[in-house]
């Protein structure tokens, strides 16, 4: 039986619009932290957005149609069962494309119907598994694998891990999760928590770790999303982290970009610093803040990853 | 209802000098009136029952109905719920003073999710006062 160890090894990459963009430093620290580990990655060929808020709220079956577009190519053209998806919002849209596809007819037809015009084979359920880049270092390598391959040490640097909204809800478009020890919570997840924790990392207690970043008010209202993520940041703070650790574009760029906001309109520093999870196990795995897109970000790390040791 | 405006002032009260299990009590009070507003806008009457003890929780699930995206809120009540009963449960525990601190920080989560999700849902304090002519002028519209 093929165990999901075996299954991660080499997985179908779909890096996301977001990965191409603001967050270019996710997706070259998760490639960067896939060759350390020995894990391959092999890009989706010609992936298109997954349909994102923007498509979802003009017409859901589209968002359905442009995910299952995703999950056909990697099925069909590459005959890949898995596919990896970093990003939280492409990570969800494909696992809600799935759950529909397995239980609403009408789905099955919209899709179907796009698909034949659009001239390409037809995405059925159960064709790939949809994982996060979490689950695939997890499940992929797991902590002992991760401890063997470290060549430094987080240094016992304090980490708040934050996983937004969107990772964990809705519940039932996540069935692999809340199946017991060993897999992803839904209400307190923690993964993220267990990679950094075994890369050397002091995970503080954190209860806004799924709380919503604001994301959807940063256009419409950018006070009301500078609020959350201000709130976000002093509550990582009081509860001692020097570090947010992050696994979704669009609250990690929420995060650093209103921590600047915050400063500057209302007059509130915040000193914690943002980095992606896999900026953090690249340092752990001996690689170059350059290699992992310190650099990249938009709040400067490097000087206070120096001072700890681990850059 | 108690208005926002004096949830928040409550809020920076409390996130200013709240302590001891009294504060707890009053920020889990907190985070009832603001799901009511939540609740009450969507042309619901607030519940009075209780779930897992707490009328918060029950306001939370009741605020759920037909709008399942209001589960992202479902953790920051429950830490708000867990913080409660950290905080009543043993009062003289050295952390109580961080569980408050951190309590208030989760409060003003909810009110700020909630107060930006009626923004964006158009419902309640924000626009109350035209939705009367809406829903005067939409019919004509659609006709």
């Amino acid at each position: 039986m093929t165990t999901a160890k075996d299954k991660y090894q080499k997985v179908a990459y779909y890096p996301g619009c977001a990965l191409e963009g603001t967050a270019h430093s996710y997706n070259r620290s998760t490639q960067e932290v896939g060759k350390a580990l020995g894990l391959d990655l092999v890009e989706v060929k010609n992936w298109n957005c997954c349909g994102a808020m923007e498509v979802k709220n003009i017409d859901p079956k589209l968002q359905t149609y442009l995910s299952s577009r995703v999950m056909a190519i990697a099925a069909t053209e590459m005959k890949m069962d898995v596919v990896m998806a970093p990003c939280n919002g492409c990570y969800h849209n494909l696992k809600k494309a799935e759950y529909d596809l397995a239980h609403d007819p009408t789905s099955v037809e919209v899709v179907d119907r796009l698909s034949q015009k659009a001239g390409h084979a037809t995405y059925e359920a159960g064709q790939v598994e949809t994982i996060h880049a979490l689950d695939w270092i997890m499940h992929g390598i797991g902590e002992d694998g991760l401890k063997q391959r470290l060549k430094g040490s987080l240094q016992g640097l304090k980490v708040a891990n934050y996983y937004g909204c969107m990772y964990t809800r809705p519940r039932h478009i996540f069935p692999e999760k809340d199946k017991g020890p060993g897999t992803e919570s839904t209400s307190k997840p923690h993964y993220m928590d267990d990679l950094l924790g075994a890369a050397g990392a002091v995970n503080v207690e954190f209860p806004l770790k799924t709380a919503c970043c604001g994301g959807a008010h940063t256009l419409s209202d950018s006070d009301m999303s500078t609020k959350l993520v201000l709130n976000i940041l002093r509550a990582a703070e009081a509860a001692g982290a020097e570090v947010i650790a992050t696994e979704c574009p669009t609250c990690h760029s929420g995060l650093e970009m209103h921590q600047v906001r915050a400063e500057k309109k209302f007059g509130q520093p915040t000193k914690v610093k943002i980095l992606y999870f896999t900026q953090l196990l690249g340092l752990a795995l001996g690689l170059s803040p350059r290699q992992v897109g310190v650099h990249e970000n938009i709040s400067d790390s490097l000087g206070f990853l120096r001072e700890k040791g681990i850059a | 209802m108690r208005p926002l405006a004096d949830i928040e002032q409550r809020l920076d009260a409390l996130e200013a000098g709240g302590s001891g299990p009294d504060a707890a009590v009053a920020l889990v009070e907190l985070g009832e009136a603001v799901l009511e507003h939540w609740v009450h806008a969507r042309d619901l009457v607030p519940t009075q029952e209780t779930r897992e003890g707490f009328r918060l929780l029950a306001l939370h699930r009741q605020g759920c109905t037909d709008d399942p995206s209001f589960n992202a809120c479902r953790e920051t009540c429950r830490e708000l719920a867990y913080h409660h009963n950290l905080v009543t449960s043993d009062p003289l525990h050295p952390a109580t003073a961080q569980r408050l601190t951190m309590m208030t920080l989760v409060a003003r989560h909810l009110f700020l999710f909630v107060t930006g999700k009626m923004q964006v849902a158009a419902l309640g304090d924000f626009c109350c006062a035209s939705r009367p002519i809406r829903q005067q002028v939409e019919p004509q519209q659609t006709g």
